[in-house]
């Protein structure tokens, strides 16, 4: 309307401010697109957000040490670990207090494995001190009788570690996660030949890029052809496309193995021709060529799939009308085709990046030591040394990282240009 | 701008198929003269993309040889033919703006920036859009979009221009405004535009000369004026315009005369068009608003009907009639405010003059 379209702010016919209204018109759409979301939401929520949540939880969690260990944790609180000198008679007092419940419920050995994590040998202190603690004098003294009973309750470190541990949240696990530690001179890198996350972490990042990367040269020119195919031929293609989904990554994976090994397919083939000689046999599996092979056959698809899609919508008139205003086959694939096909290379890149950051079968049969993922670090950790607590961590910082490439892509290419069709 | 700056195309005895089996474009031959708005018109599937197409050199000929300015183009490419295009759906770069869009033909050509931004203000000014440079197609309405679309293949001044149903997604009103819009353009250019269309009205409003295309043939090619006069079969009779089918028998030829006896027996003088002989069967065409409800013995033909049904339509009256057996003759009355007022069931006479009565090609 004409009156009102000088005016500063634009209102409905009953004087409400215009964005308002249609903020609320809004509000009651969005409203009913989340009670249709709402059974996966919840599915979502139950499945999905609560482990995370709980991961997110163990990786800083401590209560361990002051649940077990009450009454020491407060009377360590006193103790100054910089006079260099173990604690006096009250704290072996507390603690032979503690002890006694802990291993009436045999919480102690959890406790001692808890703390190995930190320092070596404390495990086996636990279990030894706990076997002794019933002939233990009532009566005191306990500093005596614990030195007794082993000479390490002297070592100011193990008093130190129980000190360092006391509280309830600890940023312990994620110091370890990047290679870092907690000394009493502060927080310090590890020694160069401790390390070793952050170096994985780097790792698993350009085995990521690189695997993308590779997914994306190799599956553009067939995504094309898929899409500017007849129906016919590019149904048989797609078939092809997605065989690999028909066979357990197991199997492929373990083809991977038989292909590439140094007695493998690829090496005689290459020998028989005379390519290579047979003391020169490739090194192409139990490395990190072998994860970057292996994982873009495996993820190849959610490359094309994506950029299929996207290009299927793009229609050959485009092509057509560049053409015609005098455009080469080049600039018209370039400046009119590319463009319009990014959203669908940024869809694939995400897809493959984000499985591919996280994956962890592959590499664990065919990367050998120098093409191992982070996830097998994590994996590990879960289901080997028991170190929840650290796995979280590591699992924190990679979803961290994934959020904040998230970010960056965001950034530079935008959100919106991701179409998946 | 210069008034001769259109191009000449010549299609030479052009042949098309797409599977080897059928002809979808059957033996063409088309001279199409310099600034000549040349419309194909015909029904869906009759060739006349496909006819658009090879000229734009997205689909080679099967047969026969294609000549721009005298020049053979079979083996030029489509980017090198210099030959503007509409697509039906515009194919307006979304990623581009409106101004990079209609710069894009001129970066390609490697114009200079200054003569680039003259030529884009200025192609935008000649379709009314000066301001909407910097909006993305998807922000433009369709008719916006469509003269976009007939901005973006002139901005390079190309001599040909060739438009796919340009108007085909646009609602009736702005199909009518945007058909005026682009020939105005035409007449102002002197550009040879070839157009495709199946709607016979645009066809007729907007072109030189029409190209009646049905099943790979062209049927008959003339001025819209001759096309409705004069149609050369019954094909372009039934296509353009509304018409009255009489089926029936030539009884007798003097001149360009004929003598037709319809099927029930009625006798019928007829402008001898395409029947050759006696004997031949004929189907007569009449347009509606050339039979009258005034007739007079001086009439070159006179015949009862019975009135079937009427239609009001404002400036005229449709009666549907049942003349010598066809109840589907259809006669147009100006409204005049006519003191005689026709009733349904009433049966009049009727009359015609003999050359508005076309004895044509039978159709079963
Ligand atoms: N790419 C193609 N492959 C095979 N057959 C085609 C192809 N394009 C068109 N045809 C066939 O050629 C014939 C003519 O098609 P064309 O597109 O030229 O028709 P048209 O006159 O433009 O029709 P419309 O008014 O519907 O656009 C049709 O029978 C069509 O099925
Ligand atoms: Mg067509």
């Amino acid at each position: 309307m004409s009156n009102t379209a000088n005016a500063e702010m634009l209102t409905t016919q009953d004087g409400k401010p215009l964005k308002a209204a249609l903020s609320r018109a809004l509000f009651r759409e969005k409203m009913r697109s989340l009670m249709l979301i709402a059974p996966l939401l919840i599915f979502v929520l139950l499945t999905f957000v609560a482990p995370i949540v709980d991961m997110l939880w163990r990786s800083v969690e401590n209560k361990i040490v002051s649940d077990t260990l009450p009454e020491t944790v407060v009377v360590l609180q006193e103790w100054d670990p910089a006079t260099g000198e173990a604690p006096d008679e009250a704290a072996y007092e507390a603690l032979y207090n503690d002890l006694k419940i802990a291993v009436a419920e045999k919480t102690h050995t959890r406790l001692g494995s808890r703390l190995n994590y930190e320092k070596s040998g404390i495990s086996s202190l636990f279990r030894k001190t706990g076997r002794r603690i019933k002939r233990m004098d009532e009566a005191g003294p306990f500093k005596e009788q614990f030195l007794e009973a082993d000479g390490k309750w002297g070592d100011v470190e193990v008093w130190q570690v129980l000190k360092q541990l006391s509280p309830r949240f600890t940023g312990g696990y994620f110091l370890n996660a990047v290679d870092a530690e907690q000394t009493p001179e502060g927080i310090q890198m590890k020694p160069d030949e401790d390390r070793i996350y952050l170096f994985l972490f780097g790792r698993t990042l350009f085995l990521s890029i690189m695997i993308t990367i590779s997914c994306l040269l190799l599956g553009y020119p067939i995504a094309f052809l898929l899409a500017s195919l007849p129906l016919r031929s590019s149904n048989l293609l797609m078939i092809l496309v997605l065989l690999p989904f028909w066979t357990s990554l197991l199997v492929r994976t373990s083809a991977w193995k038989v292909l590439l090994q140094q007695q493998g397919v690829i090496n005689d083939f290459l020998v028989w021709i005379g390519l290579i000689s047979d003391a020169n046999r490739l090194v192409m599996i139990n490395n990190q060529t072998g994860t970057i092979i292996a994982m873009t056959h495996i993820l190849l698809p959610f490359m094309i799939l994506p950029l299929y899609s996207v290009m299927k919508t793009i229609s050959p008139s485009y092509v057509r009308a560049a053409k015609s205003l005098g455009a080469n086959d080049w600039i018209a694939f370039w400046r009119v085709y590319f463009p319009q096909s990014v959203p669908g290379i940024g869809a694939g890149a995400v897809l493959v990046f984000i499985l591919s950051i996280g994956y962890y079968i592959t590499p664990e049969l065919v990367g050998g030591t120098s093409g191992i993922f982070i996830s097998n670090r994590i994996a590990y950790h879960i289901s080997s040394s028991l170190n929840w607590g650290l796995a979280a961590a590591l699992g924190t910082l990679l979803l961290v990282a994934v959020l904040v490439l998230f970010v960056v892509y965001d950034k530079i290419v935008g959100i919106d240009n991701v179409k998946l069709g | 701008m210069a008034k001769t700056r259109g191009a000449a195309v010549h299609y030479d005895s052009v042949q098309k198929s797409y599977d080897g089996v059928s002809l979808v474009v059957k033996n063409l031959n088309l001279d199409i003269p310099p600034g000549e708005f040349l419309t194909m018109l015909g029904p869906s599937g009759s060739g006349k993309t496909t006819c658009l197409m090879m000229l734009a050199g997205f689909e080679p000929a099967t047969h026969g040889e294609i000549y721009l300015n005298e020049r053979p183009i079979n083996n030029v490419p489509p980017h090198k033919r210099g030959i503007g295009m509409v697509f039906q759906n515009y194919a307006l770069f979304p990623h581009m703006t409106v101004a990079e869009n209609l710069a894009f033909p001129l970066q390609v050509r490697n114009v200079g920036k200054a003569e680039q931004q003259e030529k884009v203000k200025r192609a935008l000014e000649m379709v009314e859009l000066g301001s909407f440079g910097n909006r993305r197609p998807a922000q433009l309405s369709g008719g916006q979009q469509q003269r976009v679309a007939v901005a973006r293949a002139l901005v390079f001044d190309p001599e040909l221009v060739l438009m796919d149903e340009p108007l085909g997604a646009l609602d009736k009103q702005l199909r009518e405004q945007m058909q005026y819009e682009i020939k105005h353009i035409h007449e102002n250019l002197g550009v040879t535009v070839v157009y495709v269309t199946h709607d016979q009205t645009e066809a007729l409003t907007m072109s030189d000369r029409v190209a009646v295309f049905n099943d790979g043939v062209i049927q008959q090619l003339s001025t819209p004026d001759d096309l409705y006069e004069d149609p050369q079969n019954s094909f372009v009779a039934q296509f353009i315009g509304e018409n009255n089918k009489l089926n029936g028998k030539v009884v007798d030829i003097q001149g360009e005369e004929c003598l037709v006896e319809l099927d029930d027996g009625t006798k019928l003088k007829a402008d001898k068009v395409n029947v050759s002989e006696v004997g031949d069967r004929t189907t007569l065409s009449l347009r509606p608003e050339r039979v009258e409800f005034d007739t007079h013995d001086q009439m070159d033909n006179l015949v009862n009907g019975q009135i079937e049904e009427l239609i009001y339509l404002g400036d005229h009256i449709r009666v549907r009639m049942n003349v010598a057996g066809n109840d589907e003759f259809i006669v147009k009355v100006r409204n005049r405010g006519e003191k005689r007022k026709l009733t349904v069931g009433e049966t009049v006479p009727v009359g015609w003059a003999l050359n508005d009565c076309k004895a044509l090609d039978a159709v079963v």
